[in-house]
């Protein structure tokens, strides 16, 4: 499904992660919740894609299970296939993705308080890679550990680096967390809602931090986030997810001026905006689905206010409707056609 | 001009920062709420904006008088707040309710939704005579969106969203003037936080409810607000119309926290103006000298670190216009900035 959109997608070579058709279900004594049904994308070198869902919607798990890190038991990964360069990781030994996890993928999370170790300093934690994967000396390993700080243009780095994690604000944590995830150099990096519990000016910094280390080193960004605005300020490409899963798939500019698929369209209205005001806001009626318990044909159809009994009986295929877009939507070919 | 219900002048709160335990000494002091004055009209909305730290929630307990004030005035239509006791205090507590931001733990789980939408009842039982407050209670259910028959469940069987409306139902139950929502919608996803919102406005216009709308979404706060108050550092430093604030901003403050926000419009990328800036917010038990923003301003100068700006209507370039009406800001460098949105 991937190879259909040459267009969005690069050479080979380029692309790196492909996700294809991913299952996922966490069990319980009581019963199933089919948390994951069927997602798919992929990311290349150098680009920014950004993976925009509401809480319940899937998009951590899916990060989770490419990286390897999902808690199983209750998760189970029931299908699907994830590549890294081409190779297979879910049947990859858990040696080989512990080779790949910070070499090549890395992964920062949203609250650095709680991902950072309270009971060694900063430094000590940055340095550790350097130590056990590059073998380096203690000595060298904290002088690289300065370096990364420095990177991540943490003030006064030399000095920083003997600190512990209660000791840096909010916005230095997630910097430190960066430079943490970067000190092997990876070339995909999963920022799983990295500004969320951050206040809007720093959060404007990380992205800038994030962004530019993106492109000075070619890596492609998966950006995991709620927040439209700043999916709008970096991303390349937009994947959006509901109910475990893709909804619709655009670059950025055909996303924000024509959604193909209500979801997308819902979640476009009802935010409030900064440069309008007065505008009754356009919220979506009703709750997401439970995950154990989703309705038959479209997910988001009681929901919706375009659907129809087809909605109802048949469930939307993500299908591909030119240049590069993709949505699950019976009525996508209308809604990208409105003028 | 009608009075304003609420009127707030040079209210302070410090809390005190103690060492030692059985020779406990106070070593200083947080300045969490620092000497801010505002007028609330009724029917208006007071839009409260600042990043985490600057005293916004402090302010809503202090006006809720869940904290005791260090210093400064209150008038609740006339009459001073923080005198009241008693039967007073008790009337007054039913003029002002308030709306918290958590509706997982602002709800208690082991009572039923009849239960906590109907308690303020128990307190003001001259509002609704106990036969009648079981019909109260699913008018108020109903009046929020909510299925008046789930009177018997428990807060665990609603979601995020409903759980704010249950919250909201308690708020209204006592037909209060003010209603101070402190953060009412930061914890619920985008499609909820709409429906909420909108929920909001329309009781509004129903009741003739004033709202102290305390968030640091500037979105939602401008989506809902009159008038907007800009916080940081425990002080007011801008206060305006929505229009003023958002349109024209004049404190550079208020400026980077606008270019700050990103705007949901990819064509926008790269075309707005972007103002970052650097480091963090001080520590309010430390703030700096003379204007407490200066640490992180591009525009300051020795003048900043001296003397600390009061918030007074300013003539561009920040001299102070004692006849003007209405968009005071605390700058002595005060200027006009009309495009940090677009």
């Amino acid at each position: 499904m991937s190879t259909k959109d040459e267009k969005a997608g690069g050479s080979p070579e380029s692309r790196l992660l492909e996700v294809d058709d991913l299952h996922v279900e966490f069990r319980s004594r009581e019963e199933t919740a089919h948390v994951l049904n069927g997602v798919s994308y992929h990311v290349d070198a150098g680009e920014t894609l950004a993976v925009l869902g509401e809480s319940g919607s899937g998009k951590s798990v899916t990060a989770q299970t490419v990286m390897g890190i999902l808690d199983t038991p209750p998760g189970h990964v029931t299908g699907g296939s994830i590549r890294y360069r081409g190779e297979e990781m879910l049947s990859a030994t858990e040696q080989r993705r512990r080779e790949l996890r910070g070499e090549n993928t890395a992964m920062i999370f949203q609250d650095a308080l709680s991902a950072l170790n309270p009971v060694f300093t900063v430094g000590f934690q940055i340095a550790e890679q350097f130590r056990f994967r590059r073998g380096m000396s203690r000595k060298d390993a904290m002088a690289k550990a300065v370096e990364m700080l420095d990177m991540v243009q943490i003030p006064n780095a030399g000095q920083r680096v003997k600190e512990f994690p209660h000791q840096f604000s909010g916005g230095m944590r997630q910097r430190a967390m960066i430079a943490m995830s970067l000190a092997l150099d990876p070339d995909l990096l999963i920022a799983d809602e990295p500004t969320t519990a951050l206040d809007v000016t720093v959060q404007a910094q990380i992205m800038d931090l994030l962004d530019e280390l993106r492109r000075e080193r070619d890596m492609g960004l998966v950006l995991i986030t709620h927040d439209l605005g700043v999916v709008a300020e970096v991303a390349d490409r937009i994947v959006v997810m509901y109910a475990g899963r893709i909804m619709e798939q655009a670059d950025a500019h055909s996303l924000y001026s024509q959604p193909g698929h209500p979801y997308t369209e819902g979640l476009m209205e009802s935010i409030p905006r900064l440069d309008m005001k007065g505008h009754e806001l356009a919220s979506i009626k009703g709750l997401p689905p439970n995950p154990s318990d989703t309705p038959p044909g479209c997910p988001f159809h009681p929901r919706c206010h375009r659907a129809e009994d087809e909605c109802r009986e048949k469930r939307p295929e993500l299908h591909d409707l030119g240049a590069g877009r993709l949505s699950a939507c019976h009525f996508a070919e209308e809604l990208i056609s409105r003028d | 001009m009608t009075e304003p219900v609420l009127q707030v002048r040079d209210l302070v709160k410090h809390f005190p920062v103690t060492q030692g335990v059985v020779f406990k000494r106070t070593i200083g002091h947080v300045r969490a709420v620092d000497g801010v004055s505002f007028d609330l009209n009724k029917g208006e909305t007071l839009g409260v904006v600042g990043e985490s730290g600057c005293g916004k929630s402090t302010l809503a307990q202090v006006l809720m008088r869940l904290e005791q004030p260090t210093s400064g005035t209150a008038l609740f239509e006339g009459a001073d707040m923080f005198a009241k006791k008693g039967a007073e205090l008790r009337e007054l507590r039913r003029q002002m309710q308030v709306v918290l931001q958590d509706p997982y733990t602002s709800l208690n789980p082991r009572k039923t939704v009849g239960d906590i939408v109907g308690e303020p009842f128990e307190i003001h039982p001259e509002v609704a005579p106990k036969e009648d407050r079981q019909r109260r209670v699913q008018e108020l259910l109903d009046i929020v969106g909510l299925n008046p028959g789930h009177i018997r469940r428990y807060p665990h069987q609603f979601s995020g969203g409903q759980r704010q409306r249950i919250g909201i139902a308690r708020a209204l139950a006592l037909r209060p003037k003010v209603i101070v929502c402190d953060e009412p919608v930061s914890a619920l996803d985008v499609s909820i936080q709409a429906q909420v919102m909108n929920l909001l406005g329309e009781l509004q216009s129903e009741f003739g409810l004033s709202y102290i709308f305390i968030a640091h979404d500037l979105g939602v706060v401008r989506h809902l607000s009159d008038r907007v108050a800009v916080m940081y550092l425990g002080k007011m430093v801008e206060t305006g119309t929505e229009d003023q604030i958002y349109e024209h901003p004049q404190h550079p403050y208020t400026q980077a926290l606008l270019s700050s926000v990103p705007v949901p419009d990819p064509e926008l990328r790269d075309r707005r103006e972007t103002i970052r800036l650097s480091g963090d917010v001080p520590s309010p038990a430390n703030p700096p000298s003379g204007c407490r923003f200066r640490t992180r301003c591009w525009r300051a100068q020795d003048l900043c670190a001296e003397q600390q700006p009061e918030l007074e209507v300013r003539l561009d370039g920040g001299r102070i216009d004692p006849d003007a009406e209405g968009h005071p800001s605390a700058c002595h460098f005060a200027e006009q900035h009309p495009h940090v949105v677009k």
